[in-house]
């Protein structure tokens, strides 16, 4: 049983990882927001899949016009991702605008609702959307790196096989990296994200200090939701393949991720993702094993949500976030 | 008019006859026209107008009781939709005790359950394995399927087996708060379908996606109930007891504590009030009333498999919740009668009316937008626009804040109350 | 705790805003219903047939092709029973591939006592609660689709279908994979769904029966994308084919994905595979996969080619596997109406009478299949059919036969 497991053990992690990184970024956009307006923006999911939508449609519109045939790969990758960015940045203003701004000062149950009608209504608009061009809400892209290649894990150990990567895999896990460096950094060291960490630490004070909060709120969900969707690219690259409910479950695990690194810790968001693709793919190619096929890889999101609710109640300020203290 | 008004205000006469000539009017048109879903709705909609007459509450009771007793089913009866109609009521029912369950979760004790359904898929495989041979797959003695005379005991007993999943669920999440609980407890709910679907190995429990098939059909002294229109009495009959046990509950002792722990926590436990056991009988409570339904649906389908119980299932119930207003059980009730007539009715038949539109090449729809695939749109937008516009749903709570002018006044039963009416009179005026 | 009143005036003001749309809304829906009645009187006494498939979710195109199948039988039908005194109509229902909405559409078409029979549903799932309430009321349904083994199993009289059962699809397909291509080695997935799981414990059983070794049973989870997971398992244990009991869109990113990963077993599913959908997702990796079939390729035939211009002409849109089968289910239904017209003198004949005709249909011929039912309503010339993408289009070419 245990060299079945080790020698899948490289492919598995590689999988893992690429999917990991997915949850990492998409966890991010849930981390911001939550740090800034202590909200679950249920919404989020559904924006990372409209960011599936909006590249897999302006490949097809690059394809028409030619544009892939003439152009080098990379650069397509780039802009894709670039205007897939905008687009969702923008929905995301313009759902805080529409269904979350009206409610800032409601009860957090109510702005919880809200939130989950808006991630309702999307998937429904981009089925709609969808269907109405294609035929079918089912909608295969364009893929623009197809090709695989053998890396040699065998030669380092012999209890493992070889494995095969994509080469999109390193795709995801190298613009995974330089969205979370980018943001990093962002935070960290630009004025704009100073006064984001003053707003998610006190936003009354914040705005005694002169800043803007409402722009700071405005800017949180563009980058938030522009991440989202840089992944949605990401994603519908990898898979090839997407409909309007990819959102849903992926969202709810990569949220998992966000609470596993501590919510409101961008760094443990990064963590939190990569911990849980890699947790999830390693229990569905060996869950089936390790109990000799009574409960198999169909039990693998059972682990996940169990993770979920196991780090809620143990350990809810996460891993790496500081437990807060309620003010009454 | 407004002379009219006035007398109509203080003249039950009048109001409970304007009432019958309503009710007659709509009864007459469903018992007439074959099938007619206005008809049908505004039928039911004789039982909101009940709600807003000066009645006294026993008489409303009464006269309700009458009306979904006699009245309902007998108008119905006139045309071959009978069995069609008694089967959307039923559903109607079994909707509303699950919505009255949800409430006390979310309106009464403000914890925001979002795997509700998951207590109803209780209720019904409580019964469906019991009901049907698979049982004997974990108890020797070829016992099963038990017939239907036990339908009775598995009511109560699926009532209880929610309540212990409740108490089971409750248990560890109630560290979690707000938010945090609503993504654990739609975790749990998915938690329950997986394991649904997958319990057939290593011990075939719920025999997983294949489902249950076969479920006995509840039976009382050899009469069967098959039909539609039987299990409406069924449904009516427990809705009864569920509505009598909420309003209860509402305002005892253990209601205050929900209120209480909803509005402040902290506050409400320095009062003495002790958290975890308020949020526990909440969580049982509400599931209950889910697990008894959910055994009439198994015995109502006959066929239950985990595809029932998924999470748009629950978020219809949460829908209903918001739209009629959370805590409000009138609310509650018109909330889950409304999205279970547009969810049956109201949409297949406007898409059916489009269909024939496009069929006569009157108009051209594409199929994409066809109304009943905008199920997740409409109800999204439900949610979106009652969050922003009318927080209280469509008939507010009863209890709501009286502000600190009018207790000092001393009349803090009356203003509130007469200031909400007006506000709703200039609604409709403005409507 | 009595109430005071609440918004009196409100009652007045309510009551006649709601009667006023109602009277409005009343009488649009009459007038409808009268339009429809109208058009119906023309020709006589209304004949009603029902289809229940799902119009919306995710097996809309299949659903779709059942409704369109059946309509176009319907209507080449028409002229003959207006003959005989009768109008034809279809009144097709959307069960969404949900089993609560399948009952409650069908407790509406029990209600409608123009209703003789229904030609549906696809989804085996929602077939065998429906059927419960068809038996109530006797209506006669003919499934173009489902192949679960309980919705026959369970002996009622009005369910029939003409096409092969599971328990026939699954073995038929393992006995090709066995003994026709030498798979020794049987890696199985499966997508928990009621299809899924059903046609690929059928496959297993044969399979190890055929002295085949499973190397590995996996279930995946129905709306996923990334299926890398169990595709590892199925790596490592280097099996020499694959089965998978499962729909399209994952059938398609399994191929696809396990290509990527270098494994390069012949990958084999069932009729849900035979779909345009799994030529559009897998791509050039679909080559060489197969898939067996309960429908049959009708351009083989040159009355199946010229069927097949014809719906292509009518309805715009290329015929799938299930049209042609909702088209003969309603010929089979309505050649069952005929007789029991003729028997019935002329004049509507019973619900009964014409579920015990389609019950005894013998030797009926259609586009893509002869049809006679037996006791239980299964289909004795139903057949299994095994297809092969040779190319990355769709559909792939018949490469077997198997009848019973």
């Amino acid at each position: 049983m245990l060299s079945s497991i080790l020698s899948s053990l490289p492919q598995v992690l590689i999988d893992g990882l690429a999917l990991g990184a997915i949850y990492a970024v998409v966890a991010l956009g849930y981390t911001m927001v939550y740090g800034i307006l202590e909200l679950i923006n249920f919404a989020h999911g559904e924006v990372f899949m409209t960011g599936a939508f909006v590249g897999t449609a302006t490949l097809f519109i690059f394809d028409d016009a030619g544009f892939l045939s003439s152009a080098p790969g990379w650069i397509v990758y780039f802009l894709v991702i670039l205007i897939s960015m905008i687009i969702t940045g923008l929905l995301g203003v313009l759902i805080e605008r529409i269904a979350y701004r009206p409610l800032r000062r409601a009860p957090k149950l109510i702005s919880l609702i809200s939130a989950i009608g808006v991630s309702f209504v999307l998937q429904d608009l981009i089925r709609f959307i969808a269907e109405l061009i294609t035929g079918n809400y089912i909608v295969s892209g364009i893929s623009l790196f197809r090709g695989t290649f053998e890396l040699g894990t065998s030669s380092l150990s012999s209890t493992f096989n070889d494995s095969f990567v994509k080469n999109n895999t390193f795709i995801i896990i190298g613009v995974a990296i330089l969205l979370m460096l980018a943001l990093d950094l962002f935070v960290n060291r630009t004025k704009w994200g100073v006064a984001m960490r003053a707003v998610a630490q006190d936003r009354e004070t914040a705005s005694l200090m002169s800043i803007n909060v409402n722009k700071v709120i405005v800017l949180t969900f563009f980058i938030g939701s522009a991440l989202g969707g840089a992944t949605g690219v990401l994603f519908a690259q990898q898979y090839g393949t997407i409909d309007p409910y990819i959102g849903y479950i992926l969202g709810l695990k990569a949220f998992t991720a966000a609470v596993l690194g501590g919510i409101g810790n961008i760094r443990g968001a990064m963590f939190g993702g990569l911990a849980i693709g890699l947790l999830e793919m390693f229990a569905s190619a060996n869950l089936g094993l390790i109990t000799h096929g009574n409960f198999g890889s169909e039990y693998k999101d059972v682990f996940a949500f169990a993770i979920l609710i196991l780090v809620l109640i143990f350990k809810p300020e996460g891993l790496f976030g500081r437990a807060v203290k309620e003010k009454v | 008019m407004s002379g009219f008004k006035l007398a109509l205000q203080n003249n039950k006469v009048l109001q409970l006859s304007l009432l019958a000539a309503f009710v007659l009017v709509s009864a007459l048109s469903v018992y007439l026209t074959s099938r007619s879903v206005i008809a049908f709705i505004l039928l039911l909609g004789s039982l909101l107008l009940l709600y807003y007459t000066s009645l006294s509450n026993g008489m409303k009771w009464a006269v309700a009781g009458l009306l979904l007793i006699l009245v309902i089913p007998f108008a119905t009866a006139g045309g071959p939709s009978h069995e069609s109609y008694m089967e959307v009521a039923t559903q109607c029912g079994i909707y509303v005790a699950m919505a009255l369950g949800l409430n006390i979760v979310v309106g009464f004790a403000g914890l925001l359950d979002l795997g509700f359904v998951a207590f109803f898929a209780i209720g019904a495989y409580t019964y469906g394995i019991f009901a049907t041979g698979q049982a004997n797959n974990f108890i020797p003695g070829d016992l099963f399927p038990l017939s239907g005379d036990y339908f009775w005991v598995f009511i109560i007993l699926g009532g209880i087996m929610a309540a212990i999943f409740g108490v089971l669920l409750g248990l560890p999440v109630l560290r979690v708060k707000g938010d945090y609980l609503a993504i654990v407890t739609l975790g749990f709910g998915e938690i329950v379908r997986i394991i649904f679907n997958n319990l057939e190995k290593p011990v075939n429990i719920t025999n997983g996606a294949m489902g249950l098939s076969s479920i006995s059909p509840p039976n009382l002294f050899g009469l069967q109930f098959t039909f539609p229109h039987q299990f409406y009495f069924i449904v009516l009959g427990i809705l009864a007891v569920v509505i009598f046990g909420v309003r209860r509950f509402e305002h005892s002792r253990i209601g205050r504590s929900w209120k209480a722990v909803r509005e402040n926590e902290i506050a409400a436990q320095s009062m003495g009030i002790p958290l975890i056991r308020t949020k526990l009988t909440a969580f049982a409570i509400g599931a209950s009333f889910s697990g008894l339904m959910g055994v009439v649906f198994a015995a109502k389908q006959t066929f239950i498999d985990p595809s029932s119980f998924t999470l748009l299932e629950s978020t219809t119930i949460l829908v209903m919740v918001v739209l009629g207003g959370m805590g409000s059980v009138p609310g509650v009730i018109l909330g889950a009668v409304l999205v279970t007539l547009l969810n049956l009715q109201v949409l297949a038949e406007f898409t059916g009316w489009l269909n024939q539109l496009s069929m006569q090449g009157i108009i051209t729809l594409p199929n994409a937008l066809s109304p009943v695939k905008m199920q997740r749109f409409i109800f999204g937008a439900i949610l979106i626009l009652i969050a922003i516009f009318r927080p209280h749903g469509l008939i507010s709570a009863r209890n709501r804040k009286i502000p600190l002018s009018q207790v000092k006044e001393g009349e803090a039963h009356e203003h509130p109350e007469r200031s909400r009416t007006s506000q709703k009179v200039r609604r409709v005026n403005g409507s | 705790m009595k109430r005071k009143t609440a918004g009196l005036a409100s009652l007045v003001l309510l009551m006649s805003v709601v009667s006023a749309c109602g009277n409005s809304g009343g009488n649009t829906a009459a007038s409808g219903t009268e339009a429809g009645g109208t058009t119906g009187s023309a020709g006589g006494t209304v004949i009603k047939i029902a289809s229940q498939s799902p119009l919306s979710g995710s097996s809309s195109i299949q659903g779709e092709a059942i409704r369109l199948g059946a309509q176009m039988a319907l209507e080449d039908r028409s002229q003959e029973f207006k003959d005989l005194g009768f109008t034809l109509e279809l009144v097709p229902y959307d069960d969404q591939g949900d089993a609560k909405k399948g009952v409650a559409n069908s407790e509406m078409i029990g209600a409608d006592q123009a209703v003789l029979g229904v030609i549906g549903h696809l989804n085996s799932g929602v077939s065998i609660p429906s059927s419960v309430v068809y038996q109530k009321y006797n209506i006669p349904m003919i499934s173009p689709a489902s192949t679960a083994t309980e919705f026959t199993d369970r002996k009622l009289k009005v369910a029939n279908r003409v096409v092969a059962r599971d328990d026939f699809q699954g073995p038929a397909a393992a006995q090709y994979a066995v003994n026709e291509l030498g798979a020794k080695n049987i890696f199985v997935i499966q997508d928990k769904t009621a299809y899924g799981q059903g046609l690929a414990e059928a496959f297993r059983d044969e399979a190890e029966k055929l002295g085949a070794t499973i190397a590995g049973y996996e279930a995946i989870t129905v709306g996923e994308k990334d299926f890398n997971g169990v595709l590892n398992i199925a790596l490592n244990k280097k099996p020499d084919f694959i089965f998978f009991g499962g729909l399209y869109a994952e059938g398609g990113l399994l191929v696809k994905q396990a290509r990527e990963k270098g494994i390069t077993a012949p990958f084999m599913g069932g009729d849900a595979l035979d779909s345009s959908g799994m030529v559009e997702i897998a791509a050039d990796d679909v080559k060489d996969s197969l898939y067996s079939s309960v429908a049959t390729d009708i351009t083989k035939t040159e009355d199946g080619k010229a069927w097949a211009d014809k719906y292509k002409e009518k309805f715009n849109k290329n015929a799938e596997g299930y049209s042609v089968y909702a088209y003969d289910s309603m010929s089979v239904m309505l050649d069952a109406v005929k007789s029991s017209i003729d028997a019935a003198g002329g004049k509507i004949p019973t619900r009964e009478a014409v579920r015990d005709a389609v019950r005894a249909t013998k030797d009926f011929k259609g586009i893509a299949t002869e049809v006679a039912f037996d006791d239980i309503g299964d289909n004795i010339y139903a057949k299994v059919f095994i297809y092969k993408f040779e190319e990355a289009a769709y559909p792939g070419s018949l490469v077997s036969e198997v009848s019973k």
